[in-house]
């Protein structure tokens, strides 16, 4: 129960204390599926405002350092902290999207049956109890907010639509819109451009660029020309670890890189 | 942007509000006159045993509601509902026997299945039901706590799809073995019957049938409304979200979990309703209701109907039952086989119920691809 006290304590996101600049701190990080060791001691430190990426080939542990730090999956050991005061790892799924954390999933993860207006009315950040779901409207607020994120992400036009019947790409756009409109500090977004013409690609590499600052944004990504336009800063994961930090220039002139991942 | 409209809803559109008055109206006085006030040579007269026939079928609609609340908007398929509507009619079954009095065949103070067993005092799960008012309570507590608890442990544990549909057959069987024991203290297979009175008046009076009808359609009317209530606010919505995309909702920040407890709840309590409203009506409640193709039937109805619409489950009850009392009678061994074709076909090729059929402009639409289907 202690868990969800110290959720209630931090459900401003705006209480987070940052320290020394460190959003997100792993430190140490192990789990392993049956003997399989998908994270292996693995430490990670972004600092905030930040925009990274991370990379690394399949099997590398991206997905699972993300199911980590989402509550989905409990590691075996170490720690993981947002800001210096909140152990992300004692939080469940929902607490963890309340302080702070928005994830968008590989496979895009809308809800289908739904308009677009309330994909992001759901996600909108406030109170998400089941009386005030119950018994609440909505403030003009929250209406703005709404169409504003519907802006950012080129949805405005589309806000009665079914997310159903959206394209891939403006699937991929309103996932991250219904993270904006959960305003978290740290967004995670799994795989943001797969499927998605040039032009998309280009337009959502802008809209990630722009994010970041605000906002902490990590982004997971397969495809290299995109990593390269949009990154400042890269960590390579291999076997469950970091093998490689810096700059995309640098990681990519780095030998042991290039035999894991680059070089195939 | 004035078309935006978030947070509460209206429950129903302005045609939705005329069409259930009426149907309010003719349920709840245009029957009852029909009945009682026209005469019976009349092309207009409601012959007797029709009231108790269709307060039946009002009940089996409400449960058919509760369902649909749970299985169409959240996605939560119950093949057990019989738990709840047999927990309704058993808390309403036992006041009946307790207000039978020394008119049973052993003129005692104790019902007649007691003292068959040589029972010499009322247990004390059987203290307070002489109350109507006790009763009452009790009907609508017994399932809804039941329904609490179980909820409770299955949706912390994270059960869900089939395995949460198998569990909750498991539990009807379950119940109905030990509802069949005459050590449980329910009247063991007989169950409960030869009631006499409820709240004084003779349960063989025309006047008393017409009022439990009456009673009947005031509830069913009174939980469709309820129930549009909360589908209609943010809640609903919440639901839809965790029936298509769970993951999403909880990483949105919901806790599922006092969504799904919330609504299977409401759902027990809405069934343990219509089983006390059944129980005076057709006179009798067994550990037959408890029998899982009971409950199973019960999804049927609402599969029939359509999903996820809340008035197709009303239409879906009231129709499979209807042809249940005609072909029961009129070939009693093919019911079966008809229910089981019935379900097959409706899953093949309605797959939206009777609803979905509905208007010829929906046929017009039937080419482009269902909305919020896969592509």
């Amino acid at each position: 129960m202690s868990s969800s006290i110290q959720g209630a304590r931090l459900r401003e996101t705006s209480t987070i204390d940052i320290g020394h600049g460190a959003l997100l701190y792993v430190e140490g990080l192990t789990v392993s599926f049956d003997g399989f060791r998908a994270l292996d001691d693995l430490s990670l430190q972004i600092d905030e405002g930040e925009l990274r990426c991370l990379i690394g080939p399949n099997g590398a542990g991206k997905t699972t350092l993300m199911d980590v730090i989402t509550g989905k999956t409990r590691p075996d050991s170490g720690r993981v902290f947002l800001g210096t005061d909140i152990d992300l790892t004692r939080l469940r799924e929902h607490e963890i999207a309340t302080v702070g954390i928005g994830r968008k999933f590989q496979k895009p993860t809308v809800f289908e049956k739904h308009d677009v207006l309330e994909n992001l009315e759901l996600a909108l950040r406030g109170p998400k109890g089941v009386w005030r779901s119950l018994l609440g409207g909505l403030s003009a607020e929250a209406r703005d907010r709404i169409v504003e994120v519907a802006e950012t992400v080129g949805l405005i036009e589309e806000l009665s639509r079914p997310a159903g019947e959206l394209s891939h790409g403006q699937k991929q756009w309103l996932e991250i819109g219904i993270l904006l409109a959960q305003d978290p500090k740290l967004l995670l977004v799994d795989e943001p451009v797969a499927g998605m013409t040039p032009a998309e690609v280009e337009r959502t590499g802008e809209l990630l660029v722009s994010l970041a600052g605000e906002h902490t944004v990590v982004v997971v990504e397969h495809d290299m020309d995109f990593v390269r336009s949009i990154a400042r800063k890269v960590t390579v994961l291999h076997q469950g670890r970091v093998l490689a930090e810096g700059p995309m220039e640098r990681i990519q002139a780095d030998p042991a890189v290039i035999e894991v991942y680059l070089g195939e | 942007m004035n078309e935006i409209q978030l947070g509460r809803r209206p429950i129903q559109s302005r045609r939705q509000w005329i069409a259930f008055l009426v149907i309010f109206a003719v349920g709840a006085v245009g029957v009852p006159v029909l009945n009682l006030a026209v005469p019976e040579d009349s092309f207009f007269y409601v012959p007797n045993y029709i009231v108790p026939l269709v307060g039946k079928y009002l009940c089996f609609a409400m449960v058919a509601l509760a369902l649909d609340l749970i299985w169409g908007f959240a996605g939560i398929l119950s093949l057990g509902h019989g738990v709840f509507f047999a927990a309704g009619g058993y808390a309403m079954g036992m006041h009946l026997m307790r207000v039978i009095g020394r008119e049973g065949v052993y003129a005692s103070d104790l019902p007649d299945f007691m003292v068959f067993l040589d029972w010499k005092e009322l247990p004390w799960w059987w203290w307070g039901s002489e109350h109507f008012a006790f009763a009452a309570v009790a009907a609508l507590a017994v399932p809804g706590l039941l329904a609490f608890a179980f909820g409770w442990f299955a949706f912390r544990s994270r059960i869900s799809g089939v395995y949460f549909s198998i569990i909750t057959q498991a539990l009807t069987f379950a119940m109905m073995l030990l509802f069949f024991r005459n050590e449980t203290g329910f009247g063991g297979n007989n169950g409960l019957t030869d009631f006499k009175r409820i709240l004084g008046f003779s349960l063989q009076s025309e006047t008393t049938r017409v009022g439990l009808f009456v009673a009947s359609v005031t509830a069913l009317s009174g939980a469709y409304l309820l129930c549009r209530w909360i589908v209609s606010s943010k809640l609903g919505r919440v639901l839809r979200a965790v029936r298509d995309a769970e993951q999403r909702a909880l990483f949105s920040g919901y806790d599922t979990f006092y969504f799904k407890l919330f609504v299977w709840t409401v759902s027990g309590v809405l069934c343990g309703l219509a089983g006390a409203l059944y129980v005076p009506q057709v006179g009798i409640i067994n550990p037959g209701e408890l029998q899982p193709a009971n409950s199973i039937e019960m999804a049927i109805w609402v599969a029939v109907g359509g999903r996820g619409t809340l008035f197709g489950p009303l239409v879906g009850a009231t129709l499979v039952n209807t042809a249940k009392s005609v072909l029961t009678v009129a070939a009693p061994d093919l019911w079966l086989y008809f229910l089981g074709a019935l379900f097959v076909g409706v899953t093949l090729w309605l797959p939206a119920g009777l609803v979905g059929l509905r208007l010829p402009k929906a046929w017009r639409r039937k080419r482009e691809p269902a909305p919020g289907g896969r592509e």
